[in-house]
């Protein structure tokens, strides 16, 4: 649906965004992660036709954005970040204008279209209020309600829940997700829990380059701590039950952290059964047992510090 | 055609969203009728015509066009809704022709409001109306060729004021060109009859001035239309990054 060929983009001397190339498929959902100014904002300008590449290109549905730019613009809804509106206008003129632009003539599939997107952005209370007078929450939601009003194959959203507030960004994320089956959905965020609850695909961009381009599980293996078993002991010396766990042959090391052992494995591997029996074997007393909590955003230090 | 016809749509009724509209129709027209009335000395002349309220014309909109073009590019840039715009499906060129021909609209409205000027000479005298007739249509041609100048340097900036400023300042030397006070002046300064006379060919005046008179030369048409096209055109251009 989408496919990112080779996208560079020189801004003077500066390369802000670096032979980057992509493809996204139906059913995906694409988080696009970086540090500010890592070049996702202007990967996506380029891919929606609003910034000519300096090389490369992007297609939509097979349509080169730059050789047919309004074949492949009538297949994507785009919410540029801070969700740009015409604020002189309630919600209801402005998703009029945008049928328009994007050519529903039929009164009777036009209004259909846009009570849809009312509902579904729960606009309704709001409709005759004109734009500038709406909170974040609802100017937002406008721009979400323009984005999926043609019902769009693609969707490309930059950072689609910022400024909102954790029930909106709960929302918005549940919307998403909702739309996720037949479309194409490429979003960026700053937000590591957004993509890890709703993407299945993730790409780290970092001074302008991929340096990931995997499904979030594929990435959280990449923590050092991947598959590592904590133990919680009943005021038992935790010292010979460390020796024990370091003479296991998965094991790579044994640390202790909060009172509790860390059991790391080599290469990921899983040792939640191992440890288990040799608990029980061994008749540890043991309280607790959890497979230690890897975090992306840790992950995604590690990445984007180099 | 629809995507021009849309984007003007939302342009020319966005005008009258705003009070900016309303306080622009009002000070249009005090300041062409004003100007005609009490320094032009309109009712001294003892002439039925409109020959005062066109001259005061170039430079009402030497200020006036400005104030309403400076906000057509720059705005969009500065609220970020012109990447709303150049992400849905329609040309650069679509967009720069539909937000110019809402805005030439606009002011078109403007001059249109005046309607009390010649109804005012009919009801005092005998008008002959062809040149009342051929004012009114440079009068719009030439309000389209100073908003092209104020499109086009609206789109360079974002900020409004200085896109103001910019305009001014070229339609002043494009209005100063074709007056005879100017053109005194710069024969003054020893400056040859001949590059006096080339360069008075840019102004709006010079080609203004046979249209009040009743004369609508394809010369001085195309002059406006010709002027208005380029201006458009670089405008494309400026916006298509």
């Amino acid at each position: 649906m989408i496919t990112a060929e080779n996208l560079v983009k020189d801004f003077g001397s500066i390369r802000a965004v670096d032979h980057i190339s992509f493809e996204l498929k139906k059913g995906d959902i694409l988080g696009f992660l970086g540090p500010n100014g890592a070049g996702k904002s202007t990967t996506m300008k380029m891919i929606t036709g609003f910034l000519q590449p300096t090389s490369g290109t992007a297609l939509v549905g097979g349509h080169d954005i730059q050789k047919e730019p309004i074949a492949a613009k009538k297949l994507f809804g785009y919410l540029p970040e801070n969700g740009p509106l015409y604020q002189e206008m309630t919600p209801l003129e402005f998703l009029g204008f945008i049928a328009d632009m994007r050519g529903i003539k039929n009164r009777v599939d036009r209004s259909r279209k846009i009570q849809r997107v009312m509902e579904i952005c729960h606009l309704e209370g709001v409709r005759h209020q004109t734009i500038e007078t709406l909170s974040k929450g609802f100017r937002q939601r406008v721009g979400m309600a323009h984005t999926i009003l043609h019902d769009p194959e693609c969707l490309i959203m930059d950072e689609p829940t910022d400024g909102l507030d954790p029930n909106q960004k709960q929302e918005v994320r549940r919307l998403i997700a909702s739309m996720a089956r037949d479309k194409a959905i490429l979003l960026s965020t700053h937000i590591l829990d957004e993509v890890e609850s709703m993407c299945n695909r993730i790409i780290i961009i970092a001074e302008g380059s991929i340096i990931a381009d995997e499904t979030p599980e594929e990435l959280r293996r990449r923590h050092p701590r991947y598959n590592a078993v904590e133990l919680s002991l009943d005021h038992e010396d935790p010292q010979p039950i460390r020796e024990a766990l370091r003479g296991l042959e998965p094991i790579e090391k044994v640390v202790e952290e909060n009172g509790k052992l860390i059991a790391i494995p080599k290469k990921g591997e899983m040792i939640d059964h191992l440890i288990f029996e040799t608990a029980r074997r061994e008749n540890w007393k043991v309280i607790g047992m959890d497979r230690f909590p890897v975090k992306l955003e840790e992950v995604f230090w590690d990445l984007t510090q180099l | 055609m629809q995507a021009i016809l849309t984007v003007f749509k939302r342009e020319f009724i966005g005008y009258f969203r705003s009070p900016v509209a309303y306080v622009f129709l009002i000070v249009f027209l005090v300041s062409t009728i004003g100007l005609t009335w009490f320094i032009g000395g309109f009712f001294d002349t003892d002439d039925a015509s409109l020959a005062r309220f066109y001259t005061f014309l170039p430079w009402v909109y030497l200020f006036l066009v400005p104030a309403v073009g400076m906000r057509l590019w720059a705005e969009e840039k500065k609220s970020g809704t012109w990447e709303l715009l150049f992400t849905l499906p329609l040309s650069v060129t679509q967009a720069v022709f539909g937000k110019f021909l809402a805005g030439w609209a606009f002011i078109s409205v403007g001059i249109l409001l005046t309607f009390s000027m010649p109804m005012t000479v009919a009801y005092l005298g005998d008008p002959d109306w062809g040149p009342i007739f051929s004012g009114y249509v440079g009068g719009i041609l030439m309000a389209g060729a100073f908003l092209s100048i104020c499109s086009l340097t609206s789109s360079i900036t974002q900020n409004q004021v200085i896109s103001f400023v910019l305009s001014v300042a070229v339609c002043l030397v494009l209005v100063l060109l074709g007056w005879s006070v100017f053109s005194d002046l710069m024969l003054a300064a020893n400056l040859p009859v001949w590059l006096v006379d080339g360069l008075s060919n840019f102004s709006f005046i010079t080609h203004f001035t046979p249209m009040v008179r009743g004369l609508i030369t394809l010369r001085d048409v195309l002059f406006f239309v010709s002027l208005g096209a380029f201006c458009l055109f670089v405008n494309v251009l400026t916006l298509e990054r």
